[in-house]
């Protein structure tokens, strides 16, 4: 990837904001190259069925929208501020105290005002204000008014597509003000004229056919997950099962789809098929609800609906009894906080229940949906499996909460328990950079792209400093999360701001130390890397100890 | 640019007040008239626009969880972060309202020498809760001059507030707390070159507005004196709608029209956060979205892609790949 600057140009970051009042819009695209999306191709769009499908770029002058745009955006701004108290409330009571400016992992990397939350929301509210309340009607630029123009417009683009919906401001803002509603509803309205980024809608289009956001097709996953058992095999010396599509299992395994083959993802989806083996766990996992993730978040309510939908129905086609979910951080946000809203009752479904443990997930006895952690936390708990902590001891973790989880699910917990029953080095990052003041990798939310990657490197600054930190202390060299765009995302931030630094999921460690009934003398970790408590030679034995903690130096 | 039209426009307010008493003679206007006016705007303005927030539903139940949520039983729940039942979110609620809980986890950053650093600031929390609460004492001890005899709340509040008792008449604490902390909310709006940027007019004009209320009431308490007398017959007459106009001083005027300027525009302004807040649903909601369903009630049905379209499609390669299928053909 193509970096225009240097980690230590990128770190001289200029916070003094701009003379010129915020309320003039002029965003210069060719400039700044590098902090935003390519427009989506036709093709995405009109699969989707969605408006003004058409060749386009940010760059180019004339974004082609259509002729009555203005007032399909104040149609569709209308109808949401009836539908949603959220939006509505928070156009209303934000007293502009700042206590939101310096949460923001945008704003601390790019130093750009309008990176603070209190502003990306009032680019919104500028608009609301003149046109939908009496003061700013009456009063105009006094009260922060300004008429919506196609400069206003392409300034929504630029700095809705510059949030990665984190919440991380909502947890420090004094009446819990969640920018990631707003950035949610200005995007919608973005797409309404036709601004949607390719980065989301060609993988939301695919996961509508496919059934997974990378447009795998059936068989491509019969032949990932059985590449992968085979793999599993060779280092384990044990042939799991694959149950694919198989009506009357008892639970239905939903993993994002980048764990099929994306790196180190693959190495959790070895994990997880260890973990079901060794406990025996009637499961399947499915071709048609192949995608945990759901890119629809990142668009509209309506498209998250729309993609969500495939997990029940497809656990109603199958007959399961209940749903559990794999290591993904969006996802879970779309399962625990709207899938029981948009798509259930479940009523085909039973409460979820542990057939190793018998717990009752009673938790989750509505939406009947579970996370691998907590699955996992109670095995541990309740002893059911073996582990040995030791064959993890080639590495030095620490745990990145990825959003979602950590902020709109409250699972902070569960894979710390997990971590420490398989992991004998584990450090925490600083308190304000963990749980829920957790920092965003800089990548979520559909900006995962290779050309906005300045503001990637940029946004994801706060993580990754806060990784160098336990990396130099404590000579971390691994980054455990339990989000798929964390694990595709973390480990180009990581190699830009702290060389050496990898990047793995919680159950990539459960499967290292998993001591599985029958399987031969482990030589390897699930990546082929030699174990550290294998018998080294009497010299070396101080070294990888030593190790990072000499690379950090060079860092 | 922002600041000096707020400035302008309460010196406008102040000179409006000296003429029309002073010159007009208009004490009826501006000591019954303009009283009555601003509570009216202030009471229907207030309901409606709760009334216009209640009215948009909340289709999504969105807590932002600050804490470790209700799951296994042997993890220990934060309940006061992320509460699971209506009782722990009223708890929640009630920190948030009554000691702005999540401003008191406000921290700043500072990027140096390539490494950011977080430190604990509770200043903003800190001049929050002091002129919040300082106001609410004034308005409370405000009501001796709406009741004879004057309530017994209100005597016990002027003793803890004149606790030290200097001066005569006795320092209020209070008086004192709130000036400083509204001049703190102010200073720190200029002096942060963030906040200097994104700050308007209608977040300057309300301190000034509070800072010029504060000041003409501390004057008239210490300085230039009031005929408390006749201020408290002023005050009971408008309470029991017979109102009559006292002779009291020009500067007892200029006080009353800033207040109910204050009052007036609370409802068209930010200041309606006092009421906002209770309807937040980042942290009046429950994060119990698995245990119990959600309902939206504008919910629609939407064109998704079902698992026959999706069988019919790739039936062949399906079959291919020995995956089971509904329908053989």
């Amino acid at each position: 990837m193509a970096v225009k600057y240097k980690p230590d140009q990128l770190l001289q970051v200029d916070y003094k904001p701009p003379k010129k009042s915020w309320l003039d819009p002029k965003i210069d695209f060719g400039e700044k190259k590098g902090n935003w999306n390519y427009g989506a191709v036709p093709d995405a769009v009109t699969h989707l069925e969605l408006p003004n499908a058409r060749k386009w770029q940010p760059s180019d002058e004339d974004w082609q929208l259509p002729e009555n745009w203005k007032e399909i955006i104040f149609e569709g701004l209308r109808q949401r501020l009836d539908r949603f108290r959220s939006l509505r409330l928070f156009m209303d009571v934000c007293v502009r105290c700042g206590a939101c400016a310096d949460k923001c992992h945008y704003f601390l990397g790019s130093g750009d005002p309008k990176n603070m939350p209190v502003m990306r929301a009032e680019l919104l509210r500028s608009v609301y204000r003149r046109d939908f309340t009496l003061a700013g009607k009456l009063m105009g630029k006094m009260m922060g008014a300004r008429e919506l123009t196609v400069d206003v417009l392409k300034e929504w683009f630029y700095y809705f597509f510059q949030c990665t919906e984190c919440r991380r401001c909502s947890v420090f803002c004094p009446y819990g003000i969640d920018t990631a509603e707003i950035t949610m509803i200005g995007r919608e309205l973005l797409a309404l004229v036709g601004l949607n980024i390719d980065w989301i809608l060609t993988p939301a289009s695919n996961c509508f056919r496919t059934g997974n956001h990378l447009g795998i097709q059936p068989h491509g996953v019969v032949d990932s997950l059985e590449f992968a058992a085979d793999e599993l095999e060779d280092i384990t010396g044990i042939k799991v099962d694959l149950p694919i599509n198989r009506k009357g299992a008892e639970v239905l395994f939903i993993a994002p789809s980048a764990d099929y083959f994306a790196s180190p993802h693959y190495y959790t989806l070895l994990g997880y098929m260890a973990l079901f083996h060794e406990i025996g766990l009637d499961y399947t996992w499915s071709t048609f609800a192949s995608e945990g993730g759901n890119f629809g978040l990142f668009h509209s309510h309506e498209m998250m609906k729309r993609l969500n939908a495939k997990m029940y129905m497809e656990a109603e086609r199958l007959k399961v009894k209940w749903i559990l979910g794999g290591e993904c951080g969006h996802m879970w946000r779309v399962i625990h906080q709207y899938m029981g809203t948009m798509n259930s009752p479940a009523d085909f479904l039973e409460v979820p229940k542990s057939p190793v443990t018998g717990t009752v997930f009673e938790h989750a006895k509505s939406t009947k949906m579970v996370h691998i952690c907590e699955f996992t936390a109670d095995l541990i708990k309740n002893d059911k499996i073996k582990l040995d902590p030791s064959r993890n001891d080639h590495w030095k973790v620490t745990f990145h909460d990825s959003c979602n989880p950590a902020r709109a699910m409250g699972l902070i917990e569960e894979p710390r328990y997990v971590i420490n029953a398989v992991s004998n080095h584990f450090h925490e990052m600083p308190e304000n950079t963990i749980k829920e003041q957790t920092f965003c990798c800089g990548s979520g939310a559909g900006l995962g792209t290779d050309e906005n990657f300045e503001m990637r490197m940029r946004g994801g600054l706060p993580r990754a400093n806060a990784v160098k930190f336990v990396n130099e202390r404590h000579g971390v060299d691994h980054l455990l999360c339990i989000c798929a765009i964390d694990k595709a995302t973390l480990p180009p931030l990581l190699e830009f701001w702290v060389p050496g630094v990898e990047v793995a999921g919680i159950h990539e460690m459960v499967g290292n130390a998993l001591i599985m009934k029958g399987e031969k003398e482990r030589e390897t970790d699930l990546r082929g890397e030699p174990l550290a408590n294998l018998p080294i030679p009497e010299t070396d034995e101080a070294a990888p100890d030593e190790k990072p903690v000499e690379e950090a130096d060079h860092v | 640019m922002s600041t000096w039209s707020s400035l302008i426009a309460i010196v406008l307010l102040i000179t409006i007040a000296i003429v029309g008493v002073q010159v007009a003679g208009l004490q009826m206007v501006f000591g019954v008239v303009i009283p009555y006016i601003a509570i009216a705007l202030f009471l229907i303005g207030v309901v409606y626009r709760v009334i216009r927030w209640a009215m948009s539903p909340v289709p999504f139940r969105i807590p932002t969880t600050s804490g470790q949520a209700r799951s296994l039983p042997w993890i220990k729940n934060n309940s006061l972060e992320s509460p699971h039942n209506g009782f722990t979110t009223f708890l929640r609620m009630l920190l948030e309202v009554l000691l702005f809980r999540s401003l008191f986890r406000n921290t700043k950053t500072d990027l140096k020498e390539g490494r950011l650093l977080y430190g604990s600031n509770k200043w903003l929390w800190l001049g929050g809760i002091v002129f919040h609460y300082s106001f609410l004492v004034i308005f409370l001890r405000h009501f001796k001059y709406f009741a004879e005899p004057t309530p017994a709340f209100v005597t016990a509040l002027q003793s803890v507030d004149g606790f030290f008792q200097i001066g005569l008449p006795i320092l209020y604490i209070t008086d004192m707390l709130f000036l400083a902390a509204v001049s703190f909310l102010f200073i720190r709006r200029v002096w942060s070159p963030q906040l200097r940027y994104l700050s308007l007019a209608s977040d300057y004009f309300p301190l000034f507005l509070l800072l010029a209320i504060g000041c003409t009431g501390v004057l008239m308490r210490y300085f230039t004196k009031v005929d408390i007398v006749a201020v408290k017959e002023l005050g009971t007459g408008l309470l029991s709608f017979h109102p009559v106009v006292p002779e009291v001083g020009v500067m007892f005027y200029i006080h009353l029209f800033l207040v109910s300027s204050l009052i007036a525009y609370f409802p068209f302004s930010k200041l309606m956060h006092m009421a906002g807040i209770f309807l937040s649903p980042t942290r009046n909601l429950a994060n119990n979205n698995r245990t119990k369903r959600h309902v939206n009630p504008w919910d629609y049905p939407v064109h998704v892609h079902t698992y026959a379209e999706y069988e019919d499609e790739f039936r062949p390669v399906m079959k291919a790949a020995g995956l089971p299928l509904d329908k053989e053909e």
